[in-house]
């Protein structure tokens, strides 16, 4: 079913990595004003959907990311995100896979995190140590001293891994390290993986999709361990969408759910260089 | 001196990295989809004029650097210091060998070259595009040989050895484009 949410809500993503833009509504009598988020995804309220029974969703929306501007990035962008009850991530990736052979994109396959990470850097992702990763990452240019065992991933995944992928074509990478799960469940293996997967099409990363974590109890430690983060980054505190938790609490069918970057579909179908080149009004012409 | 946060990051700007002063030659935005986001630059040393690469956390900063170029013309070399005078301030500045380098087998005085100074300091001199010199020593030019694109060393009065054509005699005055060290012509 197609569905169409709000792109302003009272609460917001608190992911420290991702910064929501804010606006404030005037109430008519001017007596007070809120503050209000532009989605940065329409996860929270697709999920509320879920949880008070929809069946399967889909939407095409735009999504807001405060700062994100380059060459893959403008800071207002559209995604299509859909979510399927009963699917786990490898179901996904499965049906991803069939929308893009009719698209003409052919996927070459599917490679852990794991292994992707160990033959770029020879480290074990799951259990290297944080010493071990800044001292790559020093060597591979990071100025930043950084001890953050996701903050040093993201760095070696982005400048060490991706442009081994710019030589794979079409991949799914899955199974990402607990660092990184953001919305999605944990393995019971030991260390435990994150049920997400990334599509990469030649080093560009294309859609992020999740086997999704249902329990609320959990979700609110990761969205507190969050703002710890947020806080710790000298980041503003957001509200916890506490209406998400509540909907959580009342059930999330087991699902599987995939946001994909349209903006970069397109770059991708059209071979452009820069996202720019598939927006009429980029940011700054906007 | 400021300090410039990583979203103020563009080519040309000079920043201090590793306490050396650098140009910023290019910027990129790189950020994975949840995670952290970077930027990644690429800088000239302005010391060594080597192009390095270095990866920031997006929102830190640098401190900028006090980075000047100006045109100076060059005035003599006491065999270590290289002197220079801005001829607007009537301003000297004496360049040592490190920032002088390639540049000295061009001079041999009068030439308008750009200083980069650093604090004040030269740091890098850059010699005119063009420079007419005379040649000291080569060997006797082949009369009528215009067509066979051969070559010959040729040492000019400022020490450097450049390939001229075969045709060149020893005592003429010819240019030459600093940027390649390649011959271009005789000089009219």
């Amino acid at each position: 079913m197609e569905v169409e949410t709000p792109v302003l809500s009272q609460a917001s993503v608190t992911d420290p990595h991702i910064q929501s833009l804010e606006t404030r509504l005037h109430l008519s009598d001017c007596s007070s004003s809120n503050v209000l988020y532009l989605q940065t995804s329409p996860e929270f309220h697709m999920k509320r959907l879920l949880c008070a029974g929809s069946g399967p969703i889909y939407q095409i929306s735009r999504v807001f990311r405060n700062g994100e501007s380059g060459r893959f990035h403008n800071p207002e962008f559209t995604l299509l995100e859909w979510y399927r009850p009963g699917y786990d991530h490898y179901d996904l990736m499965d049906e991803l896979g069939e929308l893009l052979a009719g698209l003409g994109l052919v996927v070459n396959g599917r490679i852990p995190y794991a292994d992707v990470f160990m033959d770029a850097t020879g480290l074990d992702p799951h259990s290297v140590t944080v010493k071990a990763l800044g001292k790559l990452a020093r060597e591979r240019g990071l100025a930043s001293d950084n001890k953050d065992r996701c903050e040093l991933l993201d760095f070696i995944f982005s400048h060490c891994v991706v442009p081994e992928l710019e030589t794979k074509g079409i991949v799914f990478i899955y199974d990402f390290p607990e660092p990184q799960a953001a919305l999605a469940k944990l393995t019971d293996s030991c260390p435990a993986r994150a049920e997400r997967f990334e599509l990469f099409v030649y080093g560009i990363e294309v859609a992020n999709g999740f086997h999704e974590l249902c329990d609320a109890e959990e979700q609110l430690m990761r969205f507190e361990g969050d703002l710890q983060r947020r806080s710790e980054a000298g980041k503003k505190p957001c509200p916890v969408d506490m209406n998400l938790i509540a909907a959580l609490k009342s059930g999330l069918p087991p699902c599987a759910g995939v946001a994909v970057g349209i903006d970069r579909l397109l770059m991708v179908l059209n071979d452009a260089r820069h996202i720019d080149d598939v927006i009429a009004f980029p940011v700054d012409r906007a | 001196m400021a300090t410039f946060s990583t979203n103020e990051f563009k080519t040309g700007l000079k920043v201090m990295l590793e306490n050396d002063p650098c140009a910023i030659v290019e910027n990129e935005y790189v950020k994975p989809g949840k995670g952290q986001a970077f930027n990644r630059v690429k800088l000239r040393n302005l010391k060594t004029g080597r192009v390095i690469e270095r990866t920031f956390k997006s929102g830190d900063t640098l401190e900028g650097a006090d980075v000047l170029d100006i045109e100076v013309q060059y005035l003599y070399s006491d065999g270590e210091l290289w002197h220079f005078m801005d001829q607007t301030s009537y301003e000297q500045y004496a360049a040592d060998e490190k920032a002088t380098g390639d540049a000295a087998q061009w001079l041999k005085g009068e030439e308008i070259c750009t200083a980069t100074l650093w604090n004040g300091v030269p740091i890098s001199i850059s010699p005119p595009n063009f420079v007419t010199l005379q040649i000291t020593d080569t060997d006797p030019g082949v009369r009528g040989d215009t067509a066979t694109g051969g070559n010959k060393p040729a040492t000019l009065e400022t020490g450097a050895v450049v390939k001229v054509p075969l045709f060149i005699e020893n005592g003429e005055i010819i240019k030459i484009d600093t940027r390649t060290g390649e011959y271009v012509s005789r000089a009219a």
